[in-house]
């Protein structure tokens, strides 16, 4: 699998190190919103298709990304600069409590 | 300034080795420069950077990913989003740029003593040092001067291009010897000189 780092351009997945979903919205700290927590630590949507991502480029520039990977194919569609990006407002949510 | 003192010394093998019968095809050395200096810009800043490079090192870098200027007494490349190698033959490189830059523009990390520079050149560098990384090392994808940052397993590695046929490697200096050994080995189908 290829990740094409917008610094260092193509480069093999074992110069990246995977940081998690990018889905997710971390709630204020401050925040004693138990199901918003649940949500943010557990609740993933684990899509067959287009997954959104974060990277860290951690053996070459070391820049987080945001990659859009297809998990049936592992085909990269999109990367860019988290820092320019800022976070995604993820698309869905997975109910709290709710069944696969 | 503490002496510094090459990691490579336990295993420094002057002379040629392996199948050197059919003549060197790469030369392996340390260059030992007085300087490494780590330069990063806060967002929006590497401009200032660039120019500070230039009052500072007196080395003018293009603009794009990894751009660079190579050189033997002193030299520069970029090997992240705003973030620059100086290496300097001389001491004394990161106060000069301490007192250039200031702290809302950029930081400055003296690594002089944290990498170990290793130079590979030679008809056959291309070869062998494609045996480690896995990026182009053609010289229209990785033209004279650029840099680039990769990894040999968990080895980290920044590499400049600094002429057709020679490369400078940055290691950390942890990782220095067992890196040269490696590289040794490498270089024993093509037939290597240590100098």
């Amino acid at each position: 699998m290829l990740i094409t780092c917008p610094y260092c351009g193509p480069r093999n997945v074992s110069e990246y190190t995977y940081q998690g979903d990018g889905n997710r919205t971390r709630p204020d700290p401050a925040s004693t919103d138990q199901a918003a927590w649940n949500e943010y630590v557990y609740d993933r949507l684990n899509p067959a298709g287009d997954h959104h991502e974060i990277w860290q480029h951690s053996g070459g520039c070391r820049a987080h990304l945001r990659v859009t990977r297809n998990t049936l194919t592992h085909v990269v569609t999109e990367v860019s600069f988290a820092r320019d990006a800022g976070h995604r407002k993820s698309e869905r949510h997975r109910k709290p409590g709710a069944h696969a | 300034m503490v002496e510094q003192e090459s990691p490579l010394k336990p295993v420094w093998q002057p002379g040629s080795h392996g199948n050197f019968a059919a003549g060197i095809g790469v030369y392996l050395s340390e260059s030992a420069p007085g300087s490494i200096v780590q330069l990063a810009a806060w967002a929006g800043k590497e401009k200032a950077v660039l120019q500070a490079i230039k009052a500072v090192a007196g080395l003018k870098l293009p603009d794009g990913a990894g751009g660079g200027a190579p050189g033997e007494a002193r030299a520069a490349f970029g090997f992240a989003p705003g973030k620059f190698l100086v290496i300097d033959e001389q001491e004394g490189l990161a106060e000069r740029f301490t007192q250039a830059l200031d702290i809302e523009t950029g930081t400055v990390t003296d690594l002089s003593h944290g990498r170990t520079a290793i130079r590979i050149a030679g008809p056959k560098a291309e070869w062998v040092l494609s045996k480690f990384f896995a990026i182009d090392f053609s010289a229209t994808a990785f033209p004279i001067g650029a840099g680039r940052s990769t990894v040999h397993h968990e080895i980290f590695v920044h590499i400049q291009r600094s002429a057709p046929t020679q490369f400078e490697l940055y290691v950390f200096r942890s990782f220095a010897r067992s890196f040269w050994q490696a590289l040794c080995r490498a270089s024993e189908e093509v037939g290597y000189e240590v100098q």
